[in-house]
C-alpha cells in the first residue's frame, strides 16, 4: 500500500494562467497536476498524489477564510498521509498561501504537511510552525527542489525521526538539533577562518542572537522636581490578578493606578510571576515594587513625585519580542504623562 | 621550534609480569604501575589503594566516574620530559623527539569529589559521543583514604598526579621501540616566519584554559592558569605535554589532558601551516570568575594578537555559562583590533533545544563552530561490566535524580559523557 498525498498548487503551476488568472477560486482535481509529477516519480510507487488542489494566489489572499474552509473540507474527506504544497520559490502570495494552508491542515486536521520556498519568501515566516524546505528563488530551481522535498516528504510519511535542518534540508525551526558533521569541529573552524580571511562567504553554525543594548539616558539633574514611575517584570499586580497576566510567557502587561496608595500590602497586591519563590513578594510586595520607599522620598522632597500609574508584567519565559512590544507601547504613555525617569525592577 | 612525534601503534593491552611494548601490544604489570604511583608522597597520603582494569573498543563496558584521560608518551631526544613542572623538571618542552603510544590511554576513575566527572561507554550509543571509546584504556580506579571528605582538594590532586605518573610509567616502555610512523612539526620565529611565508595570512590559536576554580584548574608547566597572565606558547609545547587538565567542569566540555596533548586545533592548523596560512603561535588565556580578571585577560589576548600582527585567530573555549563571557570578550576585542576570528564553543540550548545557547553574545562573533547541544537527552543502555561505580550517576552534571534506572540503563544529558561536546573541535558533533 502506498502513502496518499494531497498536493496544493497555484493557478500558474496548474497551467491556468499567470497574474490575470490569480483570482480563480479553489478547485479539486483527481490525481497529479503540473509539478506533482516530479514528486510522484521520486517516490517510485511508495506514495501517490491522489488529489490536487488548485487555487488562485489572489483568491487565497483576498478570501483566506473561505479558501481555507473549502480546502480543509476536501483534505479532511481525502484523509491523506501528507499534505504537500508548492514549492513556491520566491512567489510571495503563493508562498504565503502554501505556508498558511499547510499550517491550517496541520493544526486543524492533524495531517502531516510539507512545503518548499525561498528563505526570503514571506511564507517562510511560518518556518517554526511547519516544515519548509529551502529552495532557490525561481522556478528554475524545481529540478533540485522536487527531489529534496520528495525525500523529506517520504521521511515524514514514514514517521522517521528528522535530522538537523542542514541534514534534511528544511528551514531551521529555531530549535537546536545535534547531528554528526562529516568533519571534526577544529577542521571546520580552520576552513571557516580561511574563508573569512579571504573574504569568501561562510556560514556560522550558531548565528548570534542580537542583544539589544540600550545606552542609558543622561542623569536627572534635579530629582526634587522629577516625576518618577515604577515599572517591573516581577509580576506585581492587584490582588486577584484582574488582567490575568500569565505566570510564564506573558502575552500582555498591566497598567494600574497608585493614586492614594501609600504602600503595597499583602491584602491588596501579589505577584503573578511563576519563576521565583513568591512567598517574600506576596508577604511584602514593596520588595519588588518599592512604593513605600518612593512615598518616603516624595514626602522628604527628594523626588518631585511618584507617577500615579505603574506598569507591570511577568519576565518569566516571556519572549524578547513580546517584552519589547510592551515597553515600546507604555514608554509612549509615560512620555505623554510627562514622566522624567523610570525605575524598572526585575526579579 | 621543531618537534618530532613518533607514533607507536597500540592495539591491545595485556596484564603481565613483564612490562614492555611489543608488536603493538602493551604488556604491563599493574603492581609495577602502582609502586611507581606510590613513589609520590601525596599519592601515598591520600589514596588508600588502586585497582586496575582494561577497557577495549566495542566491549560492553562503562567507565565512571571518569576524572582524566592521558596519553602515555616518552621524551626520547631533546630537552625536558613528560608533564614538565608536574612530573618532570620544568625545562621547556616542544623540541626534539617524543614517542607516543597511539591508540591507548590511561583513564583515572573512582570515588568522586566534585560533580563534574563523566562516563565513557565502550559500546552502544554513548560510545559514538566520546572519542575515548575508540581507544584501549588502561583504567586506574582510585580508592581514597577514609577521611578524604575533609581533604577533598588533596585527594583530587593526588588522583591527578597518580594518573600522570601511570601514564609516565607506561610511556617509558615506548622509549626504545621504533615508531610505526613519525611526523615533524615546526613553527618559526616572527621574522623568520614572515620571510618564509610572505604571502600567507598570519594565524594564531587563542586557547582558553578553564580556571574558574572548580576544585582545581588547568596547569601550564605546573602553574595554575588562574594565576597566570595571558601568554604565548609554541604550538609544539602544547603537543608535548606542557598543559594538563586539573579542573572539574562538566565532563562533556572538559578538556582532558589527552585533549591538550592531541589538541585538534593545533593539529589542523599545522596541517595548513605553510600551505594556506602561517601558524604563528598559541596564545593561552584563562577563564577566571572575577570581572577584573576577565577584562585584563581579554585585553591582553587582543593586545598580543595585535602585537603579533595577526590576520586571524581561532578561539576555543572550555566550560560554559560564565566562560561564555570570556569567549565573547576575547572575540570582540580581537576583532576590534582588526584580527578576524573563528570561535569554537558548545551549546546549552535546553533539553528542547529552544533556549538561547550561550550566556553572552556579540555580533562580532560571526563565525562560530559548535560542538553540539550538551542538554540533549540520551539513553545509555546497561552495560555488562562497570569499571568504577554507578553510585554517582544521578549526581554528576547532566544527571538528575532517577538518571540511573533499575535495569542499569541511564537517562541523562550528553553533559555526562566525557568529551561529548568538546570545544576544541575534537569531534564531528555539531548542531543547527
Amino acid at each position: 500500500m502506498s502513502f496518499k498525498v494531497v498536493h496544493y498548487i497555484n493557478q500558474f503551476f496548474a497551467n491556468i494562467g499567470g497574474e490575470e488568472m490569480a483570482h480563480v477560486a479553489p478547485e479539486l482535481r483527481d490525481g497529479i497536476v503540473g509539478p506533482g509529477l516530479a514528486f510522484q516519480q521520486a517516490w517510485k510507487g511508495e506514495a501517490e498524489i491522489t488529489k490536487t488542489v488548485v487555487c488562485g494566489d489572489s483568491y487565497f489572499a483576498e478570501h483566506e477564510k473561505e479558501a481555507k474552509a473549502q480546502i480543509l473540507e476536501w483534505v479532511k474527506a481525502e484523509n491523506p498521509d501528507l499534505f504537500l504544497a508548492g514549492p513556491a520559490f520566491n512567489a510571495g502570495r503563493y508562498g504565503y498561501a502554501c505556508a498558511t494552508i499547510c499550517k491550517a491542515v496541520q493544526d486543524e486536521l492533524g495531517v502531516k504537511v510539507l512545503t518548499g520556498m525561498y528563505e526570503e519568501n514571506p511564507g517562510a515566516d511560518l518556518k517554526n510552525s511547519i516544515l519548509i524546505v529551502s529552495t532557490a528563488n525561481s522556478a528554475a530551481g524545481m529540478r533540485k527542489a522536487a527531489p529534496a522535498m520528495a525525500k523529506l516528504a517520504m521521511k515524514v510519511m514514514k514517521g522517521e525521526k528528522l535530522g538537523a535542518s542542514v541534514e534534511d534540508g528544511y528551514m531551521n525551526q529555531s530549535v537546536r538539533v545535534n547531528f554528526f558533521d562529516k568533519e571534526r569541529g577544529s577542521k571546520r573552524a580552520v576552513k571557516m577562518l580561511l574563508s573569512k580571511l579571504a573574504d569568501k562567504p561562510f556560514t556560522t553554525e550558531y548565528p548570534m542572537p542580537s542583544f539589544d543594548r540600550v545606552a542609558p539616558n543622561p542623569a536627572i539633574k534635579d530629582l526634587s522636581k522629577a516625576t518618577i514611575a515604577l515599572c517591573t517584570s516581577g509580576g506585581i499586580v492587584p490582588k486577584g490578578n484582574p488582567d490575568h497576566i500569565e505566570s510564564s510567557s506573558a502575552s500582555h502587561y498591566g497598567e494600574y493606578s497608585l493614586a492614594g496608595v501609600n504602600e503595597l500590602t499583602e491584602a491588596t497586591y501579589e505577584t503573578a510571576h511563576g519563576g521565583y519563590d513568591p512567598v517574600y513578594a506576596n508577604a511584602d510586595p514593596n520588595r519588588v515594587l518599592p512604593v513605600d520607599v518612593m512615598r518616603d522620598l516624595e514626602r522628604e522632597g527628594k523626588i518631585g513625585k511618584l507617577h500615579e500609574t505603574f506598569y507591570t508584567t511577568v519576565g518569566n519565559g516571556t519572549s524578547v519580542a513580546n517584552a519589547k512590544k510592551f515597553a515600546a507601547e507604555y514608554a509612549q504613555k509615560l512620555l505623554k504623562a510627562g514622566v522624567h525617569a523610570v525605575i524598572m525592577t526585575s526579579t | 621550534m621543531k618537534l618530532e612525534l613518533g607514533f607507536i601503534k597500540i592495539s591491545d593491552i595485556q596484564f603481565s609480569k613483564e612490562c614492555k611494548v611489543e608488536n603493538g601490544t602493551l604488556y604491563v604489570d599493574p603492581e609495577a604501575v602502582k609502586a611507581f604511583m606510590y613513589e609520590d608522597d601525596d599519592v601515598k597520603a591520600w589514596v588508600k589503594d588502586f585497582s586496575f582494569d582494561v577497557a577495549k573498543p566495542g566491549e560492553s563496558v562503562r567507565i565512571t566516574p571518569v576524572k582524566d584521560v592521558i596519553e602515555p608518551r616518552v621524551k626520547v631526544e631533546g630537552p625536558g620530559g613528560e608533564f614538565p613542572g608536574v612530573i618532570s623538571k620544568v625545562d621547556t618542552v616542544g623540541s626534539g623527539k617524543t614517542n607516543v603510544l597511539r591508540g591507548m590511554a590511561v583513564v583515572t576513575a573512582g570515588k568522586i569529589v566534585g560533580f563534574q566527572e563523566g562516563i565513557i561507554d565502550m559500546s552502544g550509543p554513548g560510545a559514538d559521543y566520546t572519542p575515548f571509546s575508540k581507544l584501549n584504556n588502561f583504567v586506574v580506579v582510585a580508592e581514597p583514604v577514609d577521611n578524604y571528605q575533609e581533604h577533598k582538594h588533596e585527594y583530587e590532586h593526588a588522583v591527578r598526579i597518580a594518573g600522570l605518573r601511570a601514564a609516565t610509567f607506561i610511556g617509558e616502555l615506548g622509549r626504545n621501540v621504533t615508531p610505526d610512523e613519525t611526523k615533524e612539526f615546526e613553527t618559526y620565529g616572527i621574522k623568520e616566519g614572515i620571510e618564509k611565508f610572505p604571502n600567507l595570512p598570519r594565524v594564531a590559536y587563542v586557547h582558553m584554559l578553564q580556571s574558574q576554580g572548580l576544585l582545581h584548574d588547568t596547569y601550564v608547566y605546573g602553574v595554575d592558569a588562574k594565576r597566570s597572565l595571558t601568554t604565548i606558547l609554541n604550538p609544539t609545547e602544547t603537543m608535548d605535554g606542557a598543559i594538563i587538565s586539573g579542573n572539574c567542569v562538566s565532563a562533556c566540555d572538559k578538556n582532558t589532558t589527552y585533549h591538550h596533548q592531541n589538541n585538534p586545533v593545533v593539529a589542523d592548523l599545522f596541517e595548513q601551516h605553510g600551505k594556506t596560512l602561517n601558524y604563528v603561535c598559541n596564545i593561552i588565556t584563562n577563564e577566571n570568575v572575577y570581572l577584573a580578571d576577565k577584562q585584563r585577560s581579554s585585553d591582553w589576548t587582543a593586545k598580543l594578537c595585535r602585537l603579533l600582527d595577526l590576520d586571524g585567530a581561532i578561539v576555543s573555549q572550555e566550560g560554559f555559562g560564565n566562560p561564555d563571557t570570556d569567549l565573547i570578550m576575547n572575540t570582540k576585542k580581537i576583532e576590534q583590533v582588526g584580527v578576524k576570528t573563528t570561535i569554537i564553543t558548545d551549546e546549552y540550548a535546553g533539553q528542547d533545544g529552544k533556549s538561547q545557547s550561550l550566556a553572552d553574545a556579540d555580533p562580532l562573533a560571526d563565525a562560530v563552530v559548535t560542538g553540539g547541544n550538551a542538554n540533549e537527552v540520551i539513553i545509555l543502555p546497561a552495560m555488562d561490566k562497570v569499571i568504577g561505580t554507578l553510585d554517582y550517576v544521578d549526581k554528576i552534571a547532566g544527571g538528575h535524580a532517577g538518571s540511573l534506572r533499575e535495569d542499569g540503563s541511564i537517562e541523562a544529558e550528553l553533559q555526562v559523557i566525557t568529551g561529548a561536546t568538546n570545544e576544541m573541535g575534537f569531534n564531528c558533533l555539531s548542531a543547527r
